[in-house]
């Protein structure tokens, strides 16, 4: 099954709490990093990278040869990447969205696609011996959730019964690329104005989706505070809290995980993923 | 003088959760004429920081997406063939497209042979026009899920910029969102300056080479602040060295603080809520530096 580990706001603890389920789940479970702008995961686990793979989008090309200047793509293209300029048609590859829209229309055929790198897949076989697939957006480049649909189509290193999935912040395409089609969805927030703020759009986003969901706060400076009033209201679930404490935030700036800090949460995490199953 | 173009501050981070709009607000407190915009569009909480006397909201549409007639529909399929962005699937013998994936590229409105299918407007989000006490401020909600952030992003700039060259301010400070993709480039593409707010950790390290890397693509000064500055000595010196290979420089340090979240809590700045801290120094005197490196002729509130 796939869980997504997802958040509203950013820094909440997701790529921490994600390590740290694969770390106690490392014979059964593996990880994608979907978070690809900033992917970090591989930063906090030892591993030996297996293989790359780009991740190419197709991009119109204009022969010049067969332009007749007609304007058909120009007012084909909803992304406004294809502009008329004097006697050439020009294409802003950072706009297009590779629909292929261009290249249907055109009536000379005058419009060929090329692939073009705009990002890239790296396959890591981590020192405990669980999978890490990283999606990293090449720099400069737009189109994250294809990067993100890429490395969620990737053949798994060796089948296991949980697939992690480390999404991106806020609660937009991108992290719609990455929830879509999960099993549950762990939403990590922090006990602060901002966290409560973010974990409500992002809980709208997935009731839309009709994903079920578990929240987990980090960061609660006591047991009662303003995620879990909102959540005892809602009625939604808080399947695990992380107190405030400047030890685990130090043992993550060299580099450390949650486990280094708070081995007895091994069991937890391990039950974190039972609970998940229908 | 008059202004015609207006200085555009820009605090953004890579990384989330590094504490960009906490050090927005307390900016906001020491520039005394400014506009604010968060372009943080889909998880905006500037707005939880400011006094708000009043707003206007505004719907936003931003394109279309396409939708299958069912009377129409002869269920060939050419649709699902061509469409790029697997939006369009088949269920109990019928043809349906997925708001959530529909991407508006309207290849197959025109490519069905039985036109069954149609093309609607979508509104994607709203923007808002506040009055805080902090002056006005653009902000906007993306609806969940929804595309075109970057065109959200833009459309906030682009009002923040028309009210403050009406008015003659010749300051827009902007609370960015994270990442490097689509918003990111949105809100950074043609800004004076950036403000990068990055923190002593691996992941803050490795993702503020990621955002100096595109700002320097897009050639825009970046300047660096380090929060929780006292977490890691040995990343502090790397996020040093970092900021050297790319020309930017460190204009201060904050330490890993609880007054930030205190004053949150109090749905106030640090600065309002402890103005005699550290903090609210070192805040105030990256005020100073920025406005002296953005050549900008405003008065400071001291």
């Amino acid at each position: 099954m796939k869980i997504a580990i997802a958040s509203g706001k950013g820094g909440t603890g997701k790529t921490s709490l994600a390590v740290a389920l694969l770390h106690a789940n490392a014979e059964r479970a593996r990880l994608l990093d979907c978070d690809v702008e900033e992917p970090n995961c591989h930063l906090f686990l030892s591993h030996t990278v297996i293989g790359h793979k780009a991740v190419e989008l197709l991009i119109p090309q204009v022969n010049p040869n067969l332009c007749k200047l007609c304007g058909k793509c120009v007012e084909a293209c909803q992304f406004n990447a294809i502009a008329i300029a004097g006697n050439q048609v020009m294409i802003f590859n950072e706009l297009c969205h590779s629909c292929g829209g261009c290249a249907r229309i055109c009536p000379h055929g005058a419009i060929q696609e090329f692939p073009v790198k705009i990002g890239e897949l790296s396959q890591s076989r981590c020192k405990n011996e669980a999978e890490l697939l990283t999606g990293t957006l090449e720099i400069g480049h737009a189109s994250a959730p294809a990067v993100i649909k890429a490395a969620k189509k990737a053949l798994p290193l060796q089948d296991v019964p949980f697939t992690l999935i480390d999404s991106p912040p806020g609660t937009a395409c991108t992290f719609v690329a990455a929830v879509e089609d999960s099993d549950f969805v762990f939403l990590v927030t922090e006990a602060t104005p901002f966290g409560l703020n973010d974990l409500k759009l992002a809980v709208e986003a997935l009731l839309n989706m009709e994903l079920p969901f578990a929240i987990i706060v980090n960061r609660i400076q006591s047991e009662t505070n303003l995620i879990t009033d909102y959540a005892n209201q809602q009625g939604f679930p808080i399947w695990l809290q992380i107190p405030e404490d400047r030890h685990i935030a130090e043992t993550y700036a060299r580099g450390g995980n949650l486990l280094d800090v708070k081995p007895e949460l091994k069991k937890v995490l391990r039950e974190l993923l039972d609970r998940c199953q229908p | 003088m008059k202004i015609n173009k207006p200085k555009e501050l820009v605090v953004i981070s890579g990384k989330g959760g590094t504490g960009k709009t906490s050090i927005t607000a307390a900016l906001a407190q020491c520039f005394s004429t400014k506009v604010l915009a968060d372009c943080d569009v889909d998880a905006a909480d500037l707005h939880l920081l400011m006094k708000v006397k009043s707003y206007k909201e505004y719907p936003f549409i931003a394109g279309h997406i396409a939708q299958i007639n069912e009377e129409k529909c002869q269920n060939c399929g050419l649709c699902a063939t061509l469409c790029r962005f697997d939006a369009i699937t088949q269920t109990d013998n019928l043809y349906k497209i997925s708001k959530q994936s529909c991407e508006g590229c309207k290849v197959c409105v025109d490519a069905c042979p039985n036109k069954a299918i149609e093309w609607i407007e979508s509104q994607t989000g709203v923007w808002k026009e506040t009055y805080t006490e902090q002056g006005l401020m653009f902000h906007a909600r993306l609806f969940p899920g929804a595309e075109n952030s970057g065109k959200l992003v833009s459309h906030v700039r682009e009002k923040a910029k028309q009210y403050a060259v009406s008015n003659q301010i010749p300051l827009i400070l902007v609370d960015g969102p994270p990442g490097i993709g689509c918003p990111v480039i949105a809100s950074v593409t043609g800004a004076s300056a950036v403000l990068i707010v990055t923190e002593p950790t691996p992941s803050g390290h490795h993702d503020l080479e990621r955002i100096l890397t595109l700002t320097k693509h897009f050639r825009i000064p970046a300047y660096v602040i380090i929060n929780k500055a006292d977490l890691s000595d040995e990343f502090c010196t790397r996020i040093q060295e970092t900021s050297e290979q790319f020309n930017s420089i460190i204009v201060g340090k904050i330490p890993y603080s609880p007054l930030f979240t205190e004053a949150q809590l109090l749905g106030k700045s640090i600065l309002e809520v402890f103005p005699e801290s550290n903090e609210s120094k070192t805040i105030k005197s990256i005020t100073n530096v920025m406005s002296h490196k953005m050549e900008l002729q405003i008065s400071r509130n001291d």
